[in-house]
């Protein structure tokens, strides 16, 4: 069982590594999505500082949206997700071992270079710690809630849209409080409280997420 | 040799499939025990890959059930699936992965344990050897189909395969050598459930074949 997760998360790096423009148009959309809000609002320092992590948050949350339709999409297309529903290890979690390996190539860059981004709109470095942190325990969350919705709409025509429409008000909650951490932390509040909530939900979603998209992957593909 | 009634069998009973407002079957019901090779036959659209996703347990029947040594074949999940090496219409196949990188994730998936050299083997078998390494995007249609079949040169363990046209774009070297590998497992006492508008010719103790009408 250990083995077939492993050989997913493997298989799942490996053809992102062979497709790398894949994976660069989603951490290139986030970086232009960022840049455009100093050039757009103008360089007045403490109104950058304000809105710093709520555009930071926004644009994560459009391009871990942006890559979502691929999760499953290439799977269902050549077979291989019928394998994976015959196969030997329960097919939760293989969703779970997908969306990690998803999350891998999607999340984990924003998150690596959001501190850069966030010089743009003068945070402070504390500040800084405190975003890329909210957005390594959130962008997960985004991932695994995402899932789900990639696989109830798997195989409809205009699965883009709909998907964005059924995912998005779920993704409020995980904005909220992401970029809450950061705007907390200004304030001189920490911001631990916002950290520690994102974290339980990133346990419960990854608790419970891989089993809906399972369900709704064997209804989608009926 | 006598039958090993460890093997359980695979019972379909009282069969009802409709797509959308056309009834493709009902009322279908048969059996397939150790050592057996059963056809299903019929026209375009009569259904077969239809049956074939409900023996699996894919698709749910309108009426009626699959069941695997007397239980429910979606209840028994995992435990029915370990056992099952389906072949479908789609050859699940990675085009930037090579020819052994995509039989040994299919293989791993499956659970079935293989090295190296098995894969390697099993590719050999299907006239595959030297192509080991190439990406599947570069092989032909009939290559292709020839990587995923070389999982039944490994999948003597799984006692039920359920084969999905398994001849497309075979050559007859290819045939001869799927042949071989279908009449193998029913010896050992493997069961086999196929389709194919291929004439074929598979040595087979007990070989049945049940035609859909389609309507």
């Amino acid at each position: 069982m250990i083995a077939a997760l492993r050989c997913v998360i493997v298989r799942d790096l490996r053809l992102a590594a062979r497709r790398s423009s894949d994976v660069m148009t989603v951490v290139l959309f986030f970086v232009i999505v960022v840049s455009l809000f100093p050039l757009g609002i103008g360089p007045e320092p403490k109104l950058l500082r304000t809105v710093a992590p709520g555009v930071l948050w926004v644009a994560a949350l459009l391009a871990s949206m942006l890559a979502l339709g691929r999760v499953f999409a290439a799977d269902h297309a050549d077979g291989t997700l019928e394998q994976m529903m015959l196969g030997a290890t329960p097919l939760g979690l293989v969703v779970a071992a997908k969306v990690f390996a998803h999350w891998l190539v999607s999340g984990l860059p924003l998150v690596l270079i959001s501190p850069v981004l966030a010089l743009q709109f003068d945070l402070s470095q504390e500040l800084l710690g405190v975003l890329a942190l909210s957005l390594a325990l959130g962008t997960p969350v985004l991932s695994l809630i995402g899932a789900i919705g990639a696989a109830l709409t798997l195989g409809l025509r205009g699965a883009g849209t709909l998907l964005s429409l059924l995912v998005l008000p779920l993704y409020v909650p995980v904005l909220i409080i992401g970029a809450g951490a950061a705007e907390a932390a200004a304030s001189g509040l920490g911001g631990h409280a916002q950290l520690l909530l994102l974290g339980a939900m990133l346990i419960f979603a990854g608790a419970f997420a891989p089993w809906a998209a399972a369900v709704a992957l064997r209804i989608s593909v009926e | 040799m006598e039958k090993d009634p460890g093997i359980p069998s695979l019972e379909a009973a009282d069969l009802r499939c409709a797509r959308g407002e056309r009834t493709l079957f009902d009322g279908l019901s048969f059996a397939l025990k150790s050592g057996e090779l059963l056809r299903i036959g019929g026209p375009n659209g009569s259904g077969k890959t239809s049956l074939l996703r409900i023996a699996c347990g894919l698709l749910e029947p309108d009426r009626g059930e699959v069941r695997w040594g007397g239980e429910n074949v979606r209840k028994l999940r995992e435990e029915f699936w370990v056992r099952l090496l389906y072949i479908g219409h789609a050859n699940a196949l990675k085009d930037d992965l090579t020819a052994s990188e995509n039989l040994s994730v299919a293989c791993t998936l499956a659970g079935i344990v293989a090295d190296e050299r098995r894969i390697d083997e099993a590719l050999a078998r299907l006239g595959l050897a030297g192509r080991e390494n190439l990406p599947a995007r570069v092989l032909s249609q009939g290559q292709r189909r020839r990587v995923a079949l070389a999982r039944l040169a490994l999948g003597a363990d799984s006692p039920l395969w359920v084969l999905d046209e398994p001849f497309t774009a075979l050559d007859a070297a290819a045939i001869d050598c799927v042949q071989e590998l279908i009449s193998g497992h029913v010896s050992r006492g493997g069961g086999v459930l196929y389709t194919t508008h291929y004439e074929a010719s598979i040595g087979a103790a007990i070989s049945r074949r049940i035609d859909l009408a389609g309507s």
